[in-house]
């Protein structure tokens, strides 16, 4: 993407003024996407975004400039711009040695999007479009949703540091609205994955599209969900944006730096019930969070999160790493070119147990059984965090029986670790293609999980 | 510089070919964003960025593609993508671009050059300033998380070979803190704002005080029992909820059969206290805008007339397939996309009680200040209503014991209805809503 000479220039520009460390990113983005809605292509959209960042780090101040001028004069404008933060003397000339890294992508895509007719994508739409209104008469509006990206990456750093990141991914997803006798009500599900076209090879789009709209039939004779503290069985896969809010964001180092997390100065100590392993790894092939490297040129890893119900340790990016004197655990990732890095989530997972997820129900008394869930929120300084049902049933004798309204469920993340009293070995990812935002900034991430029981969580309907 | 913005839109609008609409929305920006931590500097980031978004219609086909660039090859090739792209969509008569129509612009001053003259070591004294007011202001204060400045002046034109060409430009700055108040069991957290269109208008006094009573009163929350009862939201929790409400009102949600409001045009569909406008030309509103997205002229739009359903908001596809003028209400995320429908300046009229006041009449109930989880448990097409929530109880029309950890319920169509009081404390915050307190009869609460 630049030339080895251009980059060691524009390091030596950001360092001219006595900063310790200096960084340059460079993005590529190609997108398209085509929205189907209301029984029509609304049209097709193409982007492209290119640019480079350049960070400047000197003793806890980080300066940083963007440019979407890629020439050398553009770079070095940005990098003097954020050697600007560091002015406390003359760094004199450093050219710094650049040796280049490899790590090994997860996952190699066999069909790009460019390779694709565009005809092919608006296909696929009207499939789905096709099969939603095929669900039920009570269908009475169906958008479909396809995009792709490539992001190609480059990281290069005073400590010598060059990397290069090539990232796709594919992504589709059904949203329904049916209509009945109490209104409305809405169905979505989708796909995400770091893959090319090929996704659809093994992709059901008509079956997602059903998924969708039964989802919104179903709940035409749904009642409100009950209103207080109930034992809780969350379905395996999506609901694993329990954990992402519970203890995801609580694990990283730039809250735990802050001490702005309720799991600071924890690692050692028993943080959840012993049913719990928690793995956060950035390496897993066709995940919807997977990459080779990340935004800092570090390569992906599998951390450990908790083992056993034990903290092991948090996710860590270059910067909170540095001053731990620790190596990076690879999670340092931003939103583009424009943005700074910082600790985030790549595919966050609890393990397999070993008990039936049948059973969990059926030692239910009464409880709610939650079988889809949408976004969530945390506050990682309280752990006070919430997540959203979209498909959820009340569970009276051991039995699923009536379809719930959504509401948002809300608990604190250390209470509800602990309170996990079952994990069953039915483990599967999520397939939805998650956005996390955190400051501003969204990145994709993946989730997954088996069935599980948390023994109480305020459920926020309001029914009795 | 922006009439050089509008030269480029209009040179790739002149570029149509026979038989084909064409748009060109051309932004340029430049923006700053400093925080500092611990009496330093944490980060400071600076950068200025553009880009073209494209806008095609040939034989009721519509195509769009963006850049983050505005250089001359990359523009073209922009074009010539979103040309393409309009081969696949589906044939729609109702697709085409605006073309003026006859309402005047009214004249708004959003600009303030003086913002591009302040210093960068003047901004990071500000942000400084606001974390050691927050720290020095209550021993409660563990410490700050971060303490922000933050302003960007942005310019951007749009041109169609339709007849458009318009172009706005506007400066905005802010100033923002989150602070952690309580010892090492507990923790709160609170934050403030103040946000302008010039460092004057800047209060950080402001800004510190509300974070530091944000926090400091919800030390010692418990999470209460499930109860129904009255419900306060306070300004900003108000700001939240019309933006749910913004989204029911789209014209276009009501033709794609997505609107709880559809063919209720002239019910009751709130108190007959209640009164709602989106009004852009209005110079306090923090998204006053004299154009559209699409450069027709901003309007007054009357939305709910003391309880009863007025219209809705339409840009020019939305329009023309319901058959009624767009009512200049195209909203786009940047040029990144095409225009959909949506407020810029959407406020409550506000009657005559102080928030304190309101407490009083309400006697028993509970004040939200914070709500969470709004993308997770709102749902704007079947109107359930759930969302996390911190505050603090009333008892006796006063505020009484902070409580955290609890959700509150209802529908958006049962809390119009439910209205009994708005606050007379109307405040512009960002975004496009303003925040005012009003007073809802009953809503449930979950907890313990």
């Amino acid at each position: 993407m630049l030339e080895e000479t251009v980059i060691q220039r524009v390091l030596g520009t950001a360092l001219r003024t006595g900063g310790d460390f200096a960084e340059i990113f460079v993005e590529d983005r190609r997108s398209s996407s085509a929205h189907y809605d209301d029984g029509k292509v609304e049209e097709l959209t193409s982007g492209r975004d290119r640019g480079a960042g350049v960070r400047v780090v000197v003793g806890d101040t980080t300066g940083y400039a963007h440019t979407a001028d890629l020439s050398e004069t553009g770079l070095r404008a940005a990098a003097e711009a954020a050697s600007g933060v560091a002015r406390g003397g003359d760094g004199g000339v450093r050219v710094v040695a650049l040796e280049r890294q490899h790590a090994t992508a997860p996952y190699e895509p066999t069909v790009l999007s460019e390779d694709v007719d565009k005809s092919r994508k608006v296909e696929l739409l009207a499939r789905a479009d096709d099969a939603a209104r095929s669900a039920g008469m009570a269908v009475t509006q169906v958008s479909a949703g396809y995009g792709d990206s490539r992001r190609r990456t480059l990281v290069a750093n005073s400590d010598g540091l060059l990397a290069t990141g090539d990232v796709v991914r594919t992504r589709f997803g059904v949203s329904t609205v049916a209509q009945g006798d109490t209104g409305m009500q809405t169905g979505y599900e989708g796909v995400g994955r770091t893959m090319g076209f090929e996704m659809f090879d093994d992709v059901d789009v008509e079956g997602i599209a059903r998924t969708s709209a039964d989802r919104a039939i179903a709940k035409l004779a749904a009642r409100p969900a009950p209103s207080g503290l109930l034992p809780v069985v969350i379905g395996a896969g999506r609901g694993a944006v329990l954990f992402h809010e519970a203890c995801g964001h609580g694990f990283e180092a730039d809250a735990i730096e802050k001490q702005a997390s309720v799991y600071h100065g924890r690692v050692g100590e028993v943080v959840a019930s012993p049913q719990v392993t928690l793995v956060d790894d950035g390496t897993m092939g066709r995940q919807w969070g997977a990459y080779a490297i990340d935004d800092e040129g570090r390569p992906a890893h599998r951390n450990v999160l908790i083992d056993e119900g034990v903290l092991t340790d948090y996710m860590w990016d270059l910067l909170r790493s540095r001053k731990a004197g620790r190596l990076s655990s690879g999670n340092g990732r931003r939103q583009s070119y424009h943005h700074l890095p910082m600790v985030r989530m790549t595919n966050t997972y609890l393990l397999a147990g070993e008990e039936d997820p049948a059973e969990l129900v059926r030692q239910t008394p009464r409880g709610v059984y939650v079988a889809h869930l949408g976004g969530g929120q945390v506050n990682t300084a309280t752990g006070d965090f919430v997540f959203g049902m979209t498909e959820a049933y009340l569970i009276e004798d051991g039995e699923v029986t009536e379809p719930l309204r959504d509401a948002n469920l809300i608990g604190n993340g250390p209470e509800v670790l602990a309170n996990i009293d079952a994990v069953a070995n039915d483990f599967a990812m999520a397939e939805g293609g998650g956005t996390c935002g955190k400051w501003g900034q969204s990145v994709p991430v993946g989730m997954g999980q088996p069935t599980l029981r948390i023994t109480g969580v305020t459920v926020g309907g309001t029914a009795a | 510089m922006t009439e050089e913005l509008l030269d480029l839109a209009s040179r790739v609008a002149a570029s149509a070919r026979a038989g084909e609409e064409v748009e060109a929305y051309v932004a340029r920006g430049q923006d700053t964003e400093i925080v500092v931590y611990d009496g330093g500097i944490e980060s400071l980031s600076s950068a200025t960025s553009e880009g073209v978004g494209i806008r095609v219609v040939v034989d009721h086909r519509q195509g769009f593609a963006y850049a983050g660039s505005l250089d001359d090859e990359v523009v073209a090739e922009t074009l010539e993508e979103a040309r393409d792209n309009a081969g696949f969509g589906s044939p729609d008569e109702h697709l085409g671009l605006a073309s003026p129509d006859g309402v005047a612009p009214v004249d708004l001053d959003l600009w303030r050059p003086e913002l591009a003259d302040l210093t960068t070591d003047r901004k990071v004294e500000m942000a400084l300033e606001l974390e050691k007011r927050v720290k020095a202001s209550d021993p409660r204060i563990r410490t700050v998380h971060s303490a922000d400045y933050g302003d960007a002046m942005v310019e951007a034109a749009v041109a169609t070979n339709t007849g458009i060409a318009a172009s706005h430009r506007r400066s905005s700055c802010y100033v923002s803190v989150y602070a952690l108040a309580g010892d090492g069991d507990e923790t709160q957290t609170g934050g403030g704002y103040s946000v302008g269109r010039s460092p004057d208008d800047l209060d950080i006094d402001e800004a510190a005080d509300d974070a530091v009573e944000r926090a400091t009163r919800l030390l010692g929350a418990r999470k209460p029992a499930s109860a129904r009862l009255p419900v306060v939201l306070d300004t900003r929790i108000t700001t939240t909820l019309l933006r749910v409400l913004s989204g029911t009102l789209s014209g276009e949600a009501v033709l794609k059969g997505r609107s709880l409001f559809a063919n209720r045009v002239g019910e009751q569909v709130a108190v007959p206290g209640l009164t709602l406008v989106d009004d852009p030309t209005n110079p306090d509103a923090y998204g006053a805008a004299a154009y559209d997205s699409e450069g027709l002229a901003c309007r007054r739009n009357a939305l709910i007339s003391e309880g009863r359903l007025q219209g809705f908001l339409y840009n020019t596809y939305a329009g023309r397939r319901a058959g009624v003028p767009s009512t200049a209400s195209a909203v786009r995320g940047g040029f990144k996309s095409p225009p959909g429908v949506g407020c810029r300046a959407l406020s409550l009229e506000p009657g005559a009680m102080s928030q304190e006041e309101i407490l009083a009449e309400v006697g028993e109930g509970l004040l939200v200040q914070e709500v969470t989880g709004v993308h997770s448990g709102v749902n704007p097409i079947s109107g359930d209503f759930s969302v996390g929530a911190e505050g603090l109880m009333i008892r006796g029309g006063a505020l009484a014991e902070p409580v955290r950890e609890l959700t509150i319920a209802s529908t958006v169509q049962r809390m119009l209805l439910d209205v009994v009081a708005v606050g007379n404390d109307l405040e512009w915050l960002p975004g496009a809503a303003a925040g005012v307190t009003i007073a809802i009869a009953e809503m449930s609460m979950g907890g313990a």
